[in-house]
C-alpha cells in the first residue's frame, strides 16, 4: 500500500489538495522508493512488481515539443512510422486537404460536397480542391445534414467514392437515419449485392474551448451503436492523412471525427507520400508496465500531458490510441492490461455509455483475473457542454493523473 | 399486369395460410408500374419504395426469384435477411428495398450526381443513364423528400421522381397528409418540371415517363411525375382497410378505374384481344405462380454460415468472435440449425 504521505505528496505537487484521502487497499505491500525519475527512464512502480513483470524496452523518446504550437497540449510523439520519405510541417486541416487532395487525384469517381465546402470550408480543409478538380466534383449542396448523407449514400451505390462534410459532429443528428438505417446495413440487407462502401463521412468533434452545447459535441458513442459501420478519429495531423486515406478508399462505410481543438494548433511533420494507416486497429503511442490508459482523439493530448506527471513519479504509462472506434481493437487493449494489470479509459463525452463503458466491459469479461484494480474511467460528465465551465467539465490531465494514482494504489 | 396481379393474389393468401410472414400488393398501380419501367433504359437505376415490384418484375425478375425472397429460402438473392416483399436486384437496376420511408429519395438523387458525370465523360447518349425514385403520397412528407428535391433541382441532376399517389399511407387518407395541391404542386417551389398523370392509364404512364426521361437528359434536371390511382388493397397483410373506409369506395374503384380493366376494354375495343385469350392468359399465370411458390416453399433456408456475413466487406475479429460463441453454444445444447 502506497503511504499515505507520499501519495498526499504527489497530488500537492501537482496542485491538487486533497483534504480527504483516497481509498486504500488494506493490504501490505512493500514500501517503494521514489527515484529520482530520468527523462527517459522510468522503472516500475513496486519493487516486487518489478520481479513479476519484465521491464520494458525503454523508447528513447524523441523531442517533438519544438513542432508543436502551445495553444493546447502540444506533447504527442509518433513512435514506431517507417520511413515514409519527405515530410512537410502541416496542422490537421492541411494534413485532411491533403489527404483528400490525394484520394480525388487517384481516384476520377471521388467528389468531395457538404456545406460552404467550395470556398474552402469553414474549417479550410476542403482549400485549394475546387481550383484543382472543378465544380463538378468539389461543391456546396443546400443545407441539409441528411441530404449530404443520402446522397453520399446514393453516389456510392452507383459505383463512385463520395466524400460528404458535416459542418460539425453536434449537426449530425438529422443524418442519423441514413446513416443508421441505410448506409451502415446497406450491404447486408442486399445479400452483398450493394454496397456503400464509397461513402465517408467527415465531421469535426470535440471540445474547442467555446463551443458550447453544439460546437463541442463527441458523437462517437451513437454512431458506434451501429453495426455495419466504421468510425474513426485521428489525434493529429501525421495518422489523421493516413486515417483519412484508409477512410476514403475503405470498401466500408466510413464516419471521420475530425478533433476541432486540432485543426491548427496540432502541427506534425507530414509524409508528402501517399500513405494509409490501417482501419480497425489501435496504437501504443508509449510503451509501459504499470498501468494501461486509453483513449482517442485530442484527448491523448491530455493523457500524454498525465502520463509525464506519472512519469516523474516513476509510474510507467502505457498509452494506447484506438484510433478505430469500430470496428476497435480490444486484441491490442487486452495484450497491454494482461500486462500492466490496470486501465483506465478517458474520454470527453459524457460517461454514461460512452464509448469507454465498452472497452470497460469487454476488458473486465476477458481479462478479470489480470486485473489488480477497479477500471477507471475519466470522462464528461452527464450534462450537456456547457460554455461557463468547460474547464472543469474536461477530463483533464490532473484527473487523470488522480486515476493513476486511484489505480496504482490499488496495486500490490 | 395479368402476371402480377396473380401473384399478388396468391401470396397475399399465402400470408393469410401462415406460409409467408408478409406481403403487400399491388392492386390498382399495375399500370403505375407497366407504364412507367418500359420507358426506361436497363442503365436507369430504380429506387422503390415497396408497392413497386411490377417495375421489376418489368426489367426480368422471375416469379421464382420473387417467390424466393418471400420465402426467405437459400437462394434469394438477399440471403433471407429482409422482410418479404424487400426485393433488390443488383443485375437488373433495381436497388434493395428498405423499409425506412423515404430514405431512397436523397439516395436517387446521389446516383443521379453520378450519371451526370458519367455522361459528361462518355459522349454516348444512348448510354446516359437517369434515375427513378418511387414514393407514395405519404412518403412525400418526409425529411428525405424535402431534401432531395431541392438538392436535385440545385445541383441539377438527371432524374424522375416518381409520385404514386394511392389516396392513402396505412389509414392516413391524403386529406391528413397535406393542405397543398397534391405532390406536383411543390415541384415548381423547389424548381424543378413537373406533371400530374393519370395512373391507371398505362399510355399516358408511359408517355409521361418517356418525355421526363428525355427532359431530365437534355437538361440534366429533375422531373417530377404525380400518378393519381387509388390503393385497392390493405396497405399490407397487417392491415385490415375496412377499418378506416368503405367499401364502396374500393368497389368503385376495382370496378370502374381499375388500371387493367381500363386497358382491357381498349385491347378489347381494337379487337385485339378476347375474352378466351384473357382467360387462358390469367390460367397460365395462376398456374405459374403456384408452381414457383411451390418450389421456393420447399426449398431450405439459407446457410447460418451466413449470419454474420456482409456486415462489413471483410468479417472483422469481433464478428468472427461471436460466430465462435454462437457455433458453440449451438453445439453445447445440441440445438439443431
Amino acid at each position: 500500500m502506497m503511504p499515505r504521505s507520499r501519495l498526499i505528496s504527489i497530488l500537492r505537487k501537482n496542485g491538487l489538495h486533497a483534504n480527504q484521502l483516497l481509498t486504500g487497499s488494506t493490504k501490505a505491500a512493500p514500501a517503494w522508493q521514489p527515484n529520482a525519475a530520468v527523462k527517459n527512464d522510468v522503472r516500475p512502480f513496486s519493487a516486487v512488481a518489478q520481479e513479476q513483470r519484465p521491464h520494458s524496452d525503454t523508447p528513447s523518446t524523441v523531442d517533438y515539443s519544438h513542432l508543436y504550437s502551445t495553444a493546447y497540449h502540444p506533447h504527442s510523439p509518433e513512435p514506431n512510422y517507417p520511413d515514409l520519405g519527405p515530410t512537410s510541417k502541416l496542422n490537421l486541416f492541411t494534413a485532411i486537404n491533403s489527404a483528400m487532395q490525394t484520394a480525388m487525384q487517384t481516384d476520377p469517381t471521388a467528389i468531395m460536397f457538404g456545406e460552404d465546402v467550395s470556398f474552402g470550408g469553414v474549417f479550410r480543409c476542403s482549400q485549394n480542391l475546387r481550383e484543382e478538380f472543378g465544380e463538378e466534383r468539389v461543391f456546396n449542396t443546400p443545407l441539409s445534414e441528411n441530404g449530404i448523407a443520402g446522397m453520399a449514400v446514393g453516389y456510392a451505390s452507383a459505383g463512385g467514392t463520395s466524400i460528404g462534410e458535416i459542418q460539425f459532429g453536434d449537426y449530425i443528428f438529422p443524418a442519423i437515419d441514413q446513416i443508421v438505417n441505410e448506409m451502415a446495413k446497406f450491404r447486408f440487407r442486399s445479400g452483398n449485392q450493394w454496397n456503400c462502401g464509397g461513402v465517408t463521412l467527415r465531421a469535426p468533434c470535440g471540445a474547442v474551448g467555446h463551443g458550447a452545447l453544439y460546437h463541442s459535441q463527441s458523437p462517437e458513442a451513437y454512431l458506434a451503436h451501429t453495426p455495419g459501420l466504421v468510425v474513426v478519429m485521428p489525434r493529429g495531423p501525421r495518422c489523421a492523412k493516413g486515417l483519412l486515406l484508409s477512410a476514403i478508399r475503405s470498401k466500408d462505410p466510413v464516419v471521420f471525427l475530425e478533433p476541432k481543438i486540432l485543426y491548427r494548433s496540432a502541427v506534425e511533420e507530414v509524409p508528402d507520400a501517399d500513405y494509409e494507416i490501417p482501419l480497425g486497429k489501435a496504437e501504443i503511442i508509449r510503451p509501459g508496465n504499470d498501468v494501461t490508459i486509453v483513449g482517442w482523439g485530442a484527448q491523448l493530448r491530455t493523457l500524454q500531458a498525465a502520463c509525464d506527471l506519472a512519469a516523474k513519479e516513476g509510474i510507467s504509462c502505457e498509452l494506447i490510441d484506438l484510433r478505430t472506434i469500430l470496428p476497435w481493437d480490444s486484441d491490442c487493449i487486452k495484450t497491454s492490461v494482461k500486462k500492466t494489470g490496470k486501465l483506465i479509459v478517458s474520454h470527453e463525452a459524457p460517461i454514461t455509455c460512452g464509448f469507454g463503458a465498452e472497452v470497460v466491459a469487454t476488458l473486465q469479461q476477458e481479462c478479470f483475473f489480470h486485473l489488480e484494480a477497479p477500471i477507471q474511467r475519466v470522462c464528461g460528465y452527464d450534462t450537456p457542454f456547457g460554455l461557463v465551465f468547460e474547464k472543469h467539465y474536461l477530463p483533464d490531465e490532473k484527473k487523470n493523473l488522480d486515476a493513476i494514482i486511484t489505480v496504482m494504489e490499488f496495486s500490490l | 399486369m395479368i402476371r402480377l396481379r396473380k401473384m399478388d393474389t396468391i401470396l397475399h393468401n399465402a400470408q393469410r395460410q401462415g406460409r409467408i410472414s408478409f406481403y403487400m400488393t399491388h392492386h390498382g398501380e399495375e399500370a403505375i408500374h407497366m407504364g412507367s419501367a418500359s420507358a426506361l433504359k436497363p442503365q436507369d437505376h430504380i429506387f422503390a419504395q415497396y408497392r413497386e415490384a411490377g417495375s421489376l418484375m418489368w426489367r426480368g425478375f422471375s416469379l421464382e426469384q420473387f417467390c424466393n425472397q418471400c420465402f426467405s429460402n437459400d437462394l434469394d438473392l438477399g440471403k433471407g435477411r429482409q422482410m418479404p416483399v424487400h426485393y433488390g436486384c443488383r443485375a437488373l437496376n433495381y436497388h434493395t428495398v428498405s423499409s425506412p420511408l423515404g430514405t431512397q429519395i436523397t439516395q436517387a438523387v446521389g446516383a443521379a450526381y453520378k450519371f451526370k458525370l458519367d455522361a459528361m465523360a462518355n459522349p454516348k447518349k444512348e448510354e446516359s443513364a437517369i434515375s427513378i425514385v418511387y414514393f407514395g403520397d405519404g412518403a412525400a412528407s418526409t425529411v428525405d423528400f424535402h431534401s432531395a428535391c431541392n438538392f436535385a433541382a440545385t445541383l441539377k441532376t438527371p432524374m424522375i421522381f416518381f409520385c404514386r399517389n394511392n389516396g392513402y399511407a396505412i389509414s392516413t387518407p391524403v386529406e391528413d397528409q397535406y393542405a397543398g395541391d397534391g405532390i406536383i404542386s411543390r415541384a415548381p417551389g423547389y424548381g424543378m418540371a413537373g406533371i400530374r398523370v393519370d395512373g391507371n392509364d398505362i399510355f399516358a404512364v408511359h408517355a409521361a415517363v418517356a418525355k421526363a426521361r428525355k427532359l431530365a437528359l437534355e437538361t440534366s434536371a429533375p422531373v417530377m411525375i404525380e400518378a393519381m390511382t387509388y390503393r385497392q388493397g390493405h396497405h399490407s397483410t397487417s392491415d385490415d382497410s375496412s377499418r378506416y373506409r368503405d367499401t364502396d369506395e374500393v368497389k368503385e374503384a376495382s370496378d370502374v378505374a381499375d388500371p387493367m380493366v381500363r386497358f382491357d376494354r381498349f385491347l378489347k375495343h381494337f379487337g385485339w384481344m378476347d375474352d378466351n385469350t384473357v382467360a387462358s392468359i390469367e390460367d397460365e399465370e395462376r398456374i405459374a405462380v403456384l408452381r414457383a411458390m411451390e418450389a421456393a416453399e420447399a426449398r431450405p433456408d439459407p446457410k447460418l454460415a451466413t449470419m454474420f456475413d456482409d456486415v462489413y466487406h471483410e468479417k472483422p475479429p469481433h464478428l468472427i468472435r461471436q460466430e465462435e460463441d454462437l457455433k458453440r453454444h449451438l453445439k453445447k445444447y445440441k440445438i439443431p440449425h
